[in-house]
């Protein structure tokens, strides 16, 4: 279970966030998840939504995965292609000395959070 | 109530890729190096750390952390067949280690009368690949009967490794396994690779392996003379 291990570390970095500005909920969290990053996204929604109700500030969260399309570059006719379709050898020219422009990336985008509207807001 | 947006842009590896860096800084300065041992289930971690030790221990000062997952028994086994110590790590069924983890291990293990330490990460080719532990090298065994192609299949690992260990090779006539293209496999993804084709039952090669660990210690070694 490795998605398990990244959504606790997510959940960790966002809780910390909430914390360091006083925000009592964080309603949404936005990822975006790379096509060969080695996350299922359905079995990290499902761990999120399993982790979720463990924690202070995002009991109530909702998970928006943005998936981004892996393309790879070839360094001998400098084009690019789809890495899902292809993986490491160019379908312009043949060569196998490519490499991954993007599709590799976790990251946590960022996160809506409710605040009181109270007189010193 | 209003809704407010933080913006974060923040990479998850990146918290592990500090801690790692940190952890791998420490132990350089205090003399023990700490590699990192991956392959697939069964490829031969256990049984090449037990030769290899064997090889060493008379020369350093050794120390071993077992994080295969379905092997209990790895540290007792390491243990009784080298008499160095070494620890259990208990993943809790997690498929990798990372910096914290590894951190602990060594907690758990003593350092303080170290020279090497080697860390048997869970068996499986994706997840370890994907998170430094903090080692200064890593060892990938690839053995025999897993077909020559893995290099393609997994590339990452590939890429990470220092060292690149051919296993079993003295089953090498029972299968379809060709050694000359699983180098230039290995080569096209990491050109600076180390490969040796070896047999931690028979002991074949095993000896350039230790050679291997010395000098990447002394080197250490001689780099913190040098900064310091
Ligand atoms: N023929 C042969 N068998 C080996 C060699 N190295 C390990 N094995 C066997 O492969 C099996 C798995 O080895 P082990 O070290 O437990 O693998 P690990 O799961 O990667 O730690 C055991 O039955 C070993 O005896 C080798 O060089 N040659
Ligand atoms: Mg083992
Ligand atoms: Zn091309």
């Amino acid at each position: 279970m490795h998605e398990l291990g990244i959504v606790v570390n997510v959940i960790d970095e966002v809780e910390k966030v909430a914390e360091d500005n006083k925000v009592d909920k964080v309603l949404r969290l936005t990822m975006e998840i790379g096509e060969v990053s080695a996350i299922v996204p359905d079995l990290f929604s499902d761990c999120f939504e399993w982790a979720k109700k463990r924690t202070k500030h995002l009991t109530d969260c909702e998970l928006e995965l943005i998936v981004l399309e892996a393309v790879t570059y070839c360094q001998d006719c400098k084009g690019t292609y789809r890495t899902t379709k292809y993986g490491k050898t160019c379908p312009h020219c043949g060569s196998g000395n490519t490499y991954l422009l993007t599709g590799n990336e976790v990251t946590i985008k960022g996160i809506s959070v409710a605040e009181p509207t109270s007189d010193n807001a | 109530m209003q809704v407010k947006t933080i913006l974060l842009n923040k990479n998850v590896l990146e918290g592990n890729d500090r801690e790692a860096d940190i952890l791998r800084g420490e132990l350089r300065e205090r003399g023990v190096l700490l590699v990192n041992v991956m392959s697939s289930p069964g490829a031969g971690k256990t049984t090449t750390l037990v030769n290899l030790i064997n090889r060493l221990k008379g020369e350093l000062r050794i120390g071993v952390m077992e994080a295969d997952i379905d092997s209990d028994v790895d540290a007792v086994t390491v243990a009784r067949r080298t008499g160095v110590k070494s620890v259990q790590l208990h993943t809790g069924g997690m498929c990798h280690l990372d910096a914290g983890m590894t951190r602990q291990g060594l907690e758990e293990l003593g350092i303080e009368d170290l020279d090497l330490v080697f860390l048997e990460n869970v068996g499986n080719l994706v997840c370890p690949a994907e998170y430094d532990t903090g080692a200064h090298l890593d060892m990938m065994i690839l053995s025999v009967p897993e077909g020559d192609d893995k290099p393609l299949k997994y590339p990452l690992v590939f890429q990470k490794c220092s060292l690149v260990l051919i296993n079993k090779i003295d089953a090498i006539d029972y299968f379809d396994f060709d050694l000359q293209a699983v180098r230039g496999y290995i080569a096209d993804r990491n050109p600076k690779a180390v490969v040796l084709a070896v047999s931690a039952k028979t002991g074949e090669n095993m000896d350039s392996v230790a050679d291997y660990f010395k000098t990447k210690r002394g080197e250490m070694l001689c780099q913190n003379k040098t900064t310091k």
